[in-house]
């Protein structure tokens, strides 16, 4: 089980009442398998975290996990073991930018 | 008894303003979508609980909302717009060429004659529509693929498509506007578009006449004398009496004929209202008097309007989309500030009352007149 903890924008536009979402995962735990899904069970956040043609993350958005930043990291790569297991969330993160 | 729901876009939220048929007793409601760009929202005329919104925000993107209960309750719809086959360029701000990109919605204009039907103006610059309540978005590409199209560049907001009016006689005329490539008409549902500017003198292009790449700031249309347009300008107040082919300066004896919103009123097609701001450096109004400008003439004679507006010390700017009109029998003008406030006039622009004084800045005001 991954836990994904969103921010308050998201949890607001995907009516989620609790700061984290628990999801199960089929095959390698990635980001990208994370976002789909997400995407999947709250498909109002398409869009929001990535661009829906060409997948991209949207510049604001920020990747956090196990005191790292794995935002700059391949989609595609795994996810730390403590994501994994379900011990660490992944923080998805609206970077402190404007207002 | 009737009433009026005025729906208010601003840098932070949505919202909702309601009266009775009087208009002196106001409800409001909201943030709604707290913390967001609303740069639009607006309702259908086929069916006032159906609303429409536009929701943005630089973190996440684009989000479309859509209610069925006049503002009650909200769900989100479909938000992808994807440019249709290859994208193609357009020129930036250095003179290179650069990839058409979505950037938000600007405005939303529904049907008037189908709830499930509404045309999306874009940043960039790009004209599309849902025909199934804003599930899925497709573009009419005919506009971004005008053979104009490589020259046109953003103006100091983005390149957008900011301005969608229907021609209520005919569902396959459609004027739209561009920052800054000018105004633009389809006769035939948007398969093609040809650019409406002849006329129109831009000193601050290389070529002021040009057939493209003035920045028009708004179009008006008042739906019983759909041939005649009201445009205000980057600078000038212009109008068309032939659906565009040709325009002529009704500026007169406006003090300055910079600003951004234009309207007619619901009953009257040559009473025109603007609201003068100092230039196109400075945009505030003149002398810090806040001041709406009507014209009974169609134009070219202009008469300040003041009475309930702030006189002094006032340096607020009205947006594009700021300003709409109801149909009610003394018809109602509303227009909301980047300062904030949401001013109401229900007899035509003689008294003004602010309905909000301290929202955040506000992007855009529209009305419906319920029954």
């Amino acid at each position: 089980m991954i836990r994904v903890a969103l921010p308050a924008h998201l949890r607001t536009l995907a009516r989620i009442g609790e700061r984290e979402v628990s999801l199960e995962l089929d095959g390698t735990a990635t980001i990208a398998a994370v976002l789909d899904a997400l995407e999947a069970r709250y498909p109002m956040l398409r869009g929001t975290m990535r661009d829906h043609a060409t997948r991209k993350r949207r510049a604001f958005v920020r990747f956090f996990a196990c005191e790292r930043d794995l935002s700059h990291d391949s989609p595609d790569d795994p996810l730390p073991a403590a994501v994994v297991s379900g011990s660490e969330p992944l923080l998805v993160v609206g970077a402190m930018a404007g207002g | 008894m009737t009433g009026v729901r005025v729906l208010v876009g601003t840098r932070k939220g949505a919202f909702v303003l309601t009266a009775d048929g009087t208009r002196q007793e106001w409800q409001v409601s909201g943030p709604h979508f707290a913390g967001w760009e609303m740069y639009h929202l607006k309702g259908s005329p086929a069916d006032p609980d159906r609303l429409y919104a536009s929701q943005s925000g630089g973190w996440f993107g684009q989000v479309i909302q859509r209610s069925d209960d006049g503002g009650a309750t909200w769900n989100p719809v479909g938000n992808e717009f994807a440019y249709d086959g290859e994208t193609g360029t357009h020129q930036w701000y250095d003179g290179s060429q650069r990839p058409w990109e979505f950037t938000r919605v600007w405005h939303l204009e529904p049907s008037l004659t189908d709830p499930d039907v509404v045309y999306a103006g874009i940043e960039d610059a790009a004209l599309f529509r849902t025909v199934d309540g804003g599930q899925t978005w497709q573009e009419l590409p005919g506009l971004r693929r005008h053979e104009s199209g490589p020259s046109w560049q953003p103006g100091a907001g983005g390149m957008c498509l900011h301005t969608i009016v229907q021609d209520p006689r005919d569902a396959a005329r459609l004027y739209v506007a561009i920052s800054a490539a000018g105004a633009f008409r389809t006769d035939d549902a948007g398969k093609t578009w040809r650019p409406i500017n002849k006329g129109l003198r831009s000193e601050g292009i290389p070529d002021a006449d040009a057939e493209v790449g003035h920045c028009v700031h708004n179009l008006a249309m008042h739906p019983d004398r759909p041939d005649v347009l009201f445009m205000q300008k980057h600078w000038d107040v212009m109008r068309s009496d032939d659906g565009g082919e040709s325009w002529h300066d009704i500026g007169g004896n406006l003090p300055t004929d910079f600003g951004f919103p234009i309207d007619v009123h619901a009953h009257e097609p040559d009473t025109v209202y603007v609201v003068p701001i100092k230039s196109d450096s400075e945009h505030y109004p003149l002398d810090g008097s806040l001041r709406v400008y009507r014209s009974r003439t169609g134009g070219g004679e202009w008469e300040p309007l003041t009475n309930g507006l702030p006189q002094e010390h006032c340096y607020v700017n009205v947006l594009r989309d700021a300003m709409a009109v109801d149909t009610l029998d003394d018809c109602g003008i509303y227009f909301g500030t980047t300062g904030g406030q949401v001013y109401a006039s229900a007899d035509a622009g003689e008294h003004w009352a602010p309905i909000v004084r301290d929202l955040p800045a506000v992007l855009s005001v529209e009305v419906q007149t319920l029954p």
